[in-house]
């Protein structure tokens, strides 16, 4: 697991941050910028002058500019030119925003949610948390250019109405090449303004992942613990489907939805075939998953049956279809070339069982999470059973 | 963490479920119930009670079956209206497109002397039974007009080959012409391959044209069904076959067979040839209830039942073909599921409703009379012009188009409003075929009880329904089927 948040254990003030966004420099990424750029200093403490901030890692010297400095956690010293933080204004609690080198980041535009689902990952909450929309805009001015992939995630960011449409505006104009990403509950988007003013953002390159959890309301409904939801999520993804908005629907996989997954599938592929994408998630036992665990563990060999059921019919139904966060060794051989390595490289872990694992590198592996609760199927797979097509087709 | 509300809260408050538009059949102790636009669920005869008598409690599995089948809504719930809306209008959105296939019978002759064919002439006289240039330019005109984006032009006989500089100048001509009109324009041969030479199959090449033959099954099968002079007929196609195949494509050619008496009992042995042929799919046609119907009035049950062992037989055949991992449809199959299985109708002209006569597909024949099917022009040349909808050189696209010979029978027999059909079960799978109807019973309707279109209809949605529950592998080949 990669550290996205850390306390300083050195500070030096000269004035208290004004801002909170930086966008780190080294010296093999120094260019004559110094404006939200701070100076992340080599072993020897060399540094340039003219920044406003300057970082250290846990055992380099210390520069010797007369400017704000902190000095990294050990668990922070990963951090390079080109990376994204946020420092606090006391200089004391540094996030990180951006991994230039990960394909997989992701931004956190609000901790709020008008759902309260049963396995949240992000368990939400109800303090105004604005700063952090805030620190999305200055995030996108600070990414290069040819940025190839920005998720956007919550709590729900389309709470924000406008102002989420403005950030996502802000983003099409400076990343207009980049693959966006937005995961929300998609009951915002039953307002045909409020998909009116998503279409507006014309963005081709951007995706909505909306979760369905069942083919009726009263599932889906318990699962995301909001009366009503199902029907305004499912109106939600009909208004954006008609402005031709491109749309995921994702599918987190748990005692309450394994079962009823060859309906939700076909409820999928009756009323919303016009999908771009369906994303069938393995369960992340972290957040309020954890304090459900009775309600939700569930096996994945338990619902091997159902997903490839769920599977084949989508694939059928020519609806791209992907099974995220699994580990190969749970789940039928025939329907792995529908497995997707998913789970974000700062949450990934593998079992001590991996170690001599055939097909260690084609797996998903785990949430580091898993030491909650993991399958007791976890099994190497030799290398007589990769005689079968081992080479994933994704 | 006791914010946390049981499923209980998310329950429908009170049992006041509003049934929506459903139809079911009994069938085997449990009960088909198939929603407004044909999707399907088995319900067992308790369960069924519960739906039938208004009985059902605020949530059961039963209710959450019904509700994600849109079969049951809550009161004042408007989604599961709005969606099967959606898909209703998806299935009918085809109508708005009519007519995308165009048959051109280009010449009524051929070599082969086919004792069910009620149209072909033995005939030596060009001028007679050729279609001529001035009346295909008139039936191009006429293509041109119909609103759909896709068109098919085929051209058939007797064996359109005979005129085979016709059908040289007809593409030429359709081409030239597309590239203002902008269609997505293909062309079909259907040829009993007899007359294939070099000239055709560059031709073919240079103008992407597809081939569709007649192969009956088996060497004498095929040749007692089509005599010609040498006895050679299933030689020829069968040559013809893999020539197409070689030559232009594996994709380029397809093969239909016609039914007869003495095909039945030979299925498997049918199938076999197309396997051996390479062909990846067959057509397990009825017999055809024109002629002997003609004569008798009276073709029906009788006929069917002889039939049907014969299409399960091959049916099921064709799925262990597919399990032992060799790929073949059975198109009629197909064609129902995919109706059955998704919200699409492929507007096949003999099972779709309204009915494909002249909107699904129209014939020009030889002579520029306008049929409203294929069929029609058999009834014709047997003496019954009621399908004849006008002529090219007489009449008007608008007053062929409009005309009461076309809007009758399309009205007539339009199976959401026809006795029986309105309130079966089967409805959505189904289809109008005023034509048969026509041909055995003198009306565009039919009478349901002792028509032979429903009873194998039925009897074949039954068929595809049980053996689509039978198991996994056979659904995921159903699947695969209807996606084509």
């Amino acid at each position: 697991m990669i550290a996205l948040r850390g306390k300083a254990t050195e500070v030096e003030l000269s004035a208290p941050i004004a801002r909170r966004v930086w966008k780190l420099v080294d010296a093999a990424t120094l260019t004559p910028q110094r404006h939200s750029r701070a100076f992340l200093a080599g072993d020897d403490g060399q540094a340039p002058d003219g920044f406003d901030l300057y970082l250290s890692r846990s055992a380099a010297s210390r520069p010797d500019q007369d400017a704000t400095w902190l000095r990294l956690p050990e668990d922070l010293d990963y951090l390079s030119g080109g990376d994204v933080v946020s420092v606090s204004d006391d200089g004391e609690r540094i996030r990180v925003l951006w991994r230039h080198q990960s394909h997989q980041n992701s931004i956190l535009l609000t901790e709020r949610c008008n759902h309260y689902c049963l396995m949240c990952s992000q368990p939400p909450k109800t303090r105004e948390d604005d700063e952090l929309l805030a620190q999305a805009f200055e995030l996108l001015r600070l990414l290069p250019r040819d940025v190839a992939e920005i998720g956007f995630t919550g709590g729900e960011p389309t709470l924000y109405g406008q102002e989420l449409i403005d950030l996502l505006r802000l983003c099409r104009n400076l990343h207009p090449e980049a693959q966006v990403h937005v995961l929300s509950n998609g009951t915002r988007f039953a307002d045909p303004d409020f998909a009116a003013a998503w279409a507006s953002i014309e963005n081709p390159n951007m995706m909505v992942g909306i979760p369905i959890y069942g083919a009726e309301p009263a599932r889906h409904d318990y699962v995301v613990q909001s009366k009503g939801a199902f029907n305004q999520t499912i109106p939600g993804i009909l208004n954006l489907a008609q402005l031709g908005q491109r749309i995921e629907i994702r599918v987190a996989l748990h005692k309450q939805t394994a079962p009823a997954l060859p309906e939700i599938a076909e409820f999928i592929a009756r009323n919303l075939p016009f999908v771009d994408q369906v994303a069938l998630m393995g369960l992340e036992m972290i957040g309020l998953a954890r304090a459900n665990i009775p309600e939700l563990w569930i096996d994945p060999t338990e619902y091997a049956d159902e997903l490839i059921e769920a599977v084949t019919l989508l694939d059928r139904s020519r609806i791209h279809t992907m099974i995220y966060n699994h580990q190969l060794c749970l789940i039928p051989r025939s329907i792995w070339p529908w497995t997707v390595r998913s789970i974000s490289d700062w949450k990934n872990e593998y079992h001590a069982e991996c170690a001599s694992c055939n097909v260690k590198d084609d797996c998903g592996g785990f949430f580091f999470s898993a030491k909650y609760k993991v399958s007791e199927n976890i099994r190497a797979i030799p290398i007589e059973g990769t005689q079968e097509p081992a080479v994933l087709q994704i | 963490m006791a914010k946390f509300l049981d499923p209980e809260a998310y329950r429908a408050q009170s049992a006041d479920w509003q049934l929506l538009p459903f139809r079911f059949e009994r069938i085997n102790g449990r009960v088909l119930v198939t929603n407004l636009v044909g999707e399907h669920l088995f319900l067992d005869a308790e369960e069924f009670g519960q739906l039938s008598k208004g009985d059902l409690p605020a949530d059961s599995p039963l209710v959450r079956r019904l509700r994600a089948k849109h079969v049951i809504r809550e009161s004042g719930d408007d989604l599961p209206v709005e969606l099967l809306a959606i898909k209703a209008r998806t299935r009918y959105r085809r109508l708005s497109e009519f007519t995308a296939l165009h048959i051109l019978v280009a010449s009524l002759r051929c070599e082969h002397s086919c004792p069910y064919c009620q149209v072909s002439r033995q005939s030596s006289d060009k001028g007679a039974y050729d279609m001529s240039s001035e009346t295909a330019a008139i039936a191009l005109d006429s293509v041109f007009r119909s609103p759909s984006q896709n068109i098919k032009i085929e051209f058939q006989g007797g064996e359109p080959l005979l005129n085979f500089e016709l059908i040289e100048e007809v593409v030429a001509t359709a081409r030239q012409r597309n590239e203002t009109e902008g269609k997505n324009l293909g062309f079909v041969i259907a040829t009993n391959l007899a007359l294939l030479d070099d000239r055709v199959i560059e031709f073919c090449r240079a103008n992407n044209v597809y081939i569709s033959t007649s192969l009956d099954g088996p060497a004498d099968l095929h040749n007692k069904n089509r005599p010609r002079p040498g006895r050679n007929s299933w030689e020829l196609a069968t040559a013809g076959i893999q020539r197409v195949r070689e030559e232009l494509g594996v994709d380029r050619v397809s093969a239909l067979m016609t039914t007869t008496r003495s095909s039945l009992g030979r299925v498997i042995e049918i199938i076999d040839v197309y396997v051996e042929q390479g062909l990846t799919s067959v057509f397990l046609r009825p017999l055809s209830p024109y002629g002997f119907a003609i004569k008798t009035k009276s073709f029906a049950a009788y006929d069917v039942d002889a039939w049907l062992p014969f299409f399960e037989e091959g049916l099921d055949y064709i799925i262990e073909l597919n399990r032992a991992g060799i790929p073949m449809v059975e198109q009629y199959s197909a064609i129902v599921l995919k109706k059955m299985l998704t919200n699409d109708d492929p507007g096949y002209v003999d099972l779709t409703s309204p009915a494909g006569i002249g909107i699904g597909a129209i014939v020009y024949n030889y002579d520029g009379d306008v049929y409203a099917s294929d069929e029609g022009r058999m009834l014709a040349e047997m003496g019954d012009k009621t399908f004849r909808l006008g002529n090219l050189h007489q009449d008007s696209y608008e007053e062929i188009m409009l005309s009461d010979a076309l809007l009758g029978p399309l009205e007539e027999s339009f199976t959401q409003s026809a006795p029986m059909c309105s309130d079966c079960a089967f409805e959505p799978y189904c289809g109008a075929d005023p034509t048969y109807h026509h041909a055995t019973t003198g009306d565009f309707l039919g009478r349901k009880p002792t028509s032979g279109f429903c009873r194998r209809n039925m009897a074949i949605f039954k068929l595809l329904l049980d053996r689509y529950e039978s198991d996994a592998f056979t659904r995921s080949l159903f699947q695969t089927w209807a996606s084509h």
